[in-house]
């Protein structure tokens, strides 16, 4: 906001980016869950765009984000988050949106040091070279630090107006966003990908694991944000939803999951992903028990429901909590 | 003028506004399009983003299953 803030006070024409990958944190957890939240599910780049009076134009980039998830040139961080593989596609995704509509260069809100893999010192001139767009990639929040780009020499921009900002210390951002009234702003330190997340990740190298390769399709990663994940066996996990709208968001995905869940109490909604047998079905339905309200009952009725629709029920014992292995959880 | 649905029922925002988007572009000022969703969010994302675009909500409903029905009117200025 602050960068894009820099330019329109200079009477730049600007009109904001927002590339969805699949793995955006923002959204996707609240609309799943929280149904009755104190909050506006809005999204935040539209919100901002709002803020700031120009258009947002959200470009869908799942396919082509695959293989920066998968074969990262620069490699991982601390967990699957390919940063710097990430911002140097992105900012090419931007160049290419810019040369067919007419743009002149491209603008980030990125700071010198501010992340450590994808802006460093030595890393931004990375994104600048392997997107495509070299000197047309300007970085209004710490331009002054950095060599002039082409809209500074050509007096598009006045470079003396831009910003010497570097490190990870906020307060600066914060102050300035202060000055322009900018009182509700997105939490600016990571956080917005679900590949910095242990635990998604986690599941996403189980994933990969078990499939031996590692590819991925959109629905593959959306069910990794919901629910518990366990996997009792090798050959099947099960998704179990937390609270009613994690269940509705799992109902979705019924007429391709042999499905689970308590007929005889109130309880989750349970996929089987992969393939579970007859003992297997047993295991399943003890667990899909022990999560319902019926976990302390001699007896739990859960009906079964094949991808063909076709459903029968099991009258099980909820499996005791000591029996959950803590391996089982992904 | 054109009137067309589109189905964005199941997608997560801002897969509904990134849909909506995509058809719009090969649509002609005045057309309407009514976009279905299921995800709560889409209540404030097409708004917010017809908004910015210059399209108008021409009406919103919701049934009893909270699917939402927004029908917008392609602007001039998109």
């Amino acid at each position: 906001m602050l960068a894009v803030r820099l330019l329109l006070d200079q009477g730049i024409h600007v009109e904001a980016l927002n590339f969805f990958t699949g793995f955006c944190v923002e959204g996707h957890t609240h609309a799943i869950r929280k149904r009755a939240g104190d909050r506006p599910k809005r999204n935040n780049a539209l919100w901002a765009a709002e803020q700031l009076g120009i258009k947002l134009h959200i470009i869908d980039v799942i396919d082509d984000y695959k293989d920066v998830v998968i074969n990262p040139k620069h490699g991982y961080g601390a967990h699957l988050n390919p940063c710097l593989d990430c911002k140097g596609f992105m900012v090419g995704k931007a160049r290419e949106w810019m040369e067919i509509n007419g743009f002149d260069f491209i603008v980030t809100g990125e700071v010198i040091g501010q992340r450590p893999m994808s802006q460093r010192r030595d890393t931004l001139p990375v994104v600048a070279r392997e997107s495509g767009a070299f000197d047309r990639l300007l970085r209004p929040l710490c331009a002054k630090l950095l060599p002039e780009t082409l809209p500074e020499r050509e007096g598009w921009v006045d470079r003396e107006k831009l910003l010497g900002l570097n490190g990870r210390n906020r307060k600066p951002q914060i102050a300035l966003a202060e000055r322009y009234g900018f009182s509700d702003y997105a939490q600016p330190a990571g956080g917005c990908c679900f590949l910095t997340d242990p635990n998604y990740t986690s599941r996403l190298s189980d994933l990969w694991a078990r499939r031996g390769d590692k590819r991925y399709e959109l629905d593959d990663i959306m069910l990794l944000k919901v629910g518990r994940h366990l996997r009792p066996r090798p050959h099947f996990k099960l998704i179990i939803g937390r609270e009613q709208g994690e269940n509705n968001f799992l109902s979705g995905y019924r007429r391709e999951f042999t499905h689970l869940i308590a007929a005889s109490h109130e309880g989750p909604l349970v996929l089987i992903d992969g393939t579970a047998g007859g003992d297997d079905l047993i295991l399943a339905a003890r667990l899909t028990a022990r999560f319902s309200q019926g976990r302390d009952c001699a007896r739990v009725t859960v009906t079964v429901t094949d991808k063909t629709g076709a459903s029968r029920q099991l009258d099980v014992t909820p499996l005791p909590n000591d029996q959950i292995r803590p391996d089982w959880y992904l | 003028m054109s009137h067309s649905e589109l189905d964005a029922r199941r997608l997560l925002c801002p897969l509904p506004v990134i849909r909506a988007e995509q058809r719009i572009a090969g649509l002609a000022p005045g057309d309407t399009l009514d976009i279905l969703c299921t995800d709560p969010g889409a209540r404030y994302d097409i708004p917010a983003w017809c908004r910015m675009h210059g399209h108008e909500i021409v009406a919103t409903a919701q049934d009893e299953n909270g699917e939402l029905r927004v029908t917008v009117r392609v602007g001039a200025a998109s």
